[in-house]
């Protein structure tokens, strides 16, 4: 089957509004996790956290293509996604923070971010382990003849488990309505595609399961908008899978701690002269459509946003201990083992 | 009369009447539809159904383990067949950090209404990758549910709650017990998880198992009260999680005396799990150390000899309890 490109530059005939909302949403991203890494130095947020700063095109992009029907699910990675479905920034902070008023409250922290409402149904932590569970949410929704599309978002390096293959071979025979994203920040933690991947172009791995494949550049948020709008509305009329690649770029480590010193001094400049932010600002500009005091007002208003979202999160309450076993089954069950540390197995 | 069936049948039967009763209620699992299942538990169920009902696989257990987790999460009730229990691991990541984590994980957003059914057990000359029981790796997971039904009765029983429970379960069914028979209540029968049952009273010494063990329990304490006059009581565990411990205690303080047998390994099972629960809730009533009756711990031969040698069965049991009961003050 023969695979897209996507073309290499996108217009603005756009509705300046439409625009400067994508602006707004990138800019929100970037704040909100420049904050979260500060308040992971401060210790207020534990355990990992997986920032996407550098990805903010492709995150905005991808979001923009999905309708609020559609599911989404993806890895760990995913604090912008949160924020560009619509969830609150200041829930999604709270989360981080480990506060009953999370969205997944507080149970599931930063790698586990789940809103029912905006069909966010995960980020999944464990490489790969969200890729059965869309494809199979897919398949409830072929199952009942509906017409929502489900997309799975994953990393460069997710496309060399067993469940990628597992699962591109079912969506395709049983014609699922799922995208499968691979968001190709080009390093997998530490190891570069080329060194993981016998084919480094991702979305040529597609081909083997006669499913469209398409790489974009997921600097362009537009670029990356229209192809997912392409592959999510062939999901839905013609109930096929495909593969879109997004060629992004993180502009730190693999989680705040990491300082990344794999990384050589021309890879680091090459991306912050490719900050997405920057290169749509400059794209906004040229087309008259963002001046800087706009800019200056965008960008107050988003730290304003994140600034109460912290204030949130702060001041919420820590889940309540005596709630530790309230969600480990939905269906209440006999002799349930609800023992805390020391208490007796059986008691009487 | 309750109707007698074989186990087998009580399967399929309930799986036929649950797909009839409810429209989310699909299967998914390797041959289970055109071949009719490897064990025939599924036979005829494609022609009834079809396939969008009845949906056989590739061999990807993990793809379609965890797509049935995801198809839960949007509201359907899939019923996934594994073969055995031994390609029950190729699926662990998605039934240990998926399907047991996504109603806790994320605040009780979504139930995950999930069945896996799959047989253990060995004696079928099957040797070591195809004779395990896996099921304590499953039993020590919180966010499953796990049950071990040993007759038809119970196996309608359990199925049908299982398929019900908004809850994974996993439903270990065991190879030797396809084919036996005995009394099935007709209509709508449901078995509550998470409580054991007495199979037979008693007041001399407690024997408990599960699946085929709790059938060879059962057998074993019938021809001791008839042969030697020994009262045995048989508690059939049923659930492994939750387990009923107290079911177990009330009968050890009866009888003080128990013996465990379980058709797994030894070392960290249902046996030790018991023992500990003996230890802590009925220590006072103890007239004799709590023994256990497991297999053997190797990869299981082959040949019929070593394999006969290496799994559990009546006359190790009768062994036991007669050096149980001969323990402490035991008076015929």
């Amino acid at each position: 089957m023969a695979v897209e490109t996507a073309p290499p530059d996108v217009g603005l005939d756009e509705a300046p509004e439409t625009l400067l909302g994508y602006y707004r949403e990138m800019l929100l991203i970037r704040r909100f996790e420049e904050r979260s890494s500060e308040m992971y130095q401060r210790a207020k947020i534990g355990g990992y956290c997986h920032l996407n700063l550098g990805e903010e095109a492709t995150v905005t992009g991808l979001m923009a293509g999905l309708q609020p029907r559609d599911y989404l699910f993806t890895n760990y990675r995913e604090h912008g996604y949160a924020l560009a479905r619509g969830q609150s920034p200041g829930a999604v902070m709270a989360e981080l923070f480990g506060r009953e008023t999370g969205v997944s409250k507080g149970r599931g922290g930063s790698m586990h971010l789940f809103d029912v409402k905006t069909r966010l149904l995960g980020g999944y932590a464990i490489i790969g382990g969200q890729i059965p569970l869309a494809t199979g949410a897919a398949l409830a929704i072929s199952y009942r003849g509906g017409d929502e599309v489900v997309m799975c978002q994953m990393g460069d390096g997710t496309t060399n488990i067993g469940s990628f293959h597992e699962c591109l071979n079912m969506a395709s025979i049983w014609d699922l309505p799922v995208v499968y994203v691979v968001v190709n920040n080009l390093l997998g933690m530490g190891t570069k595609v080329e060194w993981a991947s016998a084919e480094p172009e991702l979305y040529k791995r597609a081909a083997a399961y006669r499913m469209v494949g398409e790489r974009v550049d997921g600097l362009d948020v537009l670029a990356v908008r229209d192809a997912t709008r392409r592959h999510v509305e062939r999901a839905r009329a013609e109930q096929r899978p495909s593969l879109l690649e997004a060629v992004s770029y993180r502009l730190r480590g693999h989680s705040v701690v990491d300082p990344a010193k794999y990384r050589s001094q021309e890879d680091v400049e090459r991306a912050r002269l490719h900050d997405p932010i920057g290169l749509f600002a400059r794209k906004l500009s040229d087309a008259g459509l963002l001046d800087e005091t706009t800019a200056a007002k965008l960008d107050a208003e988003v730290q304003q946003e994140v600034t109460a979202a912290v204030a949130f999160a702060d001041s919420s309450p820590e889940p309540d201990p005596s709630t530790l076993f309230a969600y480990t089954y939905a269906t209440p069950v006999a002799n349930e083992h609800r023992q805390m540390p020391g208490d007796p197995v059986v008691s009487g | 009369m309750a109707p007698t069936m074989t186990y087998r049948q009580a399967l399929h039967d309930t799986l036929r009447a649950e797909l009839l009763r409810d429209e989310d209620v699909f299967l998914m699992g390797e041959e289970i539809g055109v071949f009719e299942g490897s064990y025939k538990i599924t036979a005829g169920l494609l022609n009834e159904f079809g396939p969008r009902r009845v949906r056989d696989t590739p061999i990807a257990e993990e793809g379609f383990v965890g797509m049935a987790f995801g198809a839960a999460m949007l509201g359907l009730r899939p019923v996934v067949e594994i073969m055995t229990i031994n390609f029950s691991i190729l699926a662990m990541d998605q039934i240990l950090n998926h399907g047991a984590k996504i109603y806790g994980m994320f605040g009780g957003q979504t139930p995950v209404p999930m069945v896996l059914r799959t047989p253990g057990g060995g004696g079928q000359q099957l040797a070591a990758t195809h004779s395990q029981n896996l099921e304590v790796w499953y039993a020590h997971i919180p966010g499953l549910k796990v049950v071990t039904p040993s007759t038809p009765a119970d196996a309608k029983g359990l199925l049908t709650t299982s398929i019900r429970d908004n809850d994974p379960v996993i439903f270990i069914e065991n190879l030797a017990l396809y084919n036996t028979k005995g009394e099935v209540p007709p209509g709508d029968h449901t078995v509550e998880i998470g409580r054991a049952t007495i199979t037979k009273e008693g007041t001399d010494i407690t024997l408990v198992g599960y699946s085929r063990m709790a059938v060879v329990a059962r057998d074993v304490a019938l021809r001791l009260e008839q042969e030697e006059g020994i009262c045995a009581e048989v508690v059939d565990l049923r659930s492994l999680r939750p387990l009923d411990r107290t079911t177990v205690v009330n009968s050890v303080r009866k009888t003080g005396r128990a013996v465990i047998i379980e058709e797994d390994w030894l070392s960290y099972g249902v046996g030790a799990e018991l023992a500990a629960t003996i230890a802590e809730g009925a220590f006072d009533y103890l007239d004799a150390p709590v023994r256990r009756v497991a297999q053997a711990e190797v990869p299981l031969p082959y040949a019929k000899s070593l394999e006969r040698a290496a799994l559990p069965g009546a006359t190790p049991l009768l062994n036991v309890i007669h050096e149980t009961l001969d323990a402490v003050n035991f008076r015929r």
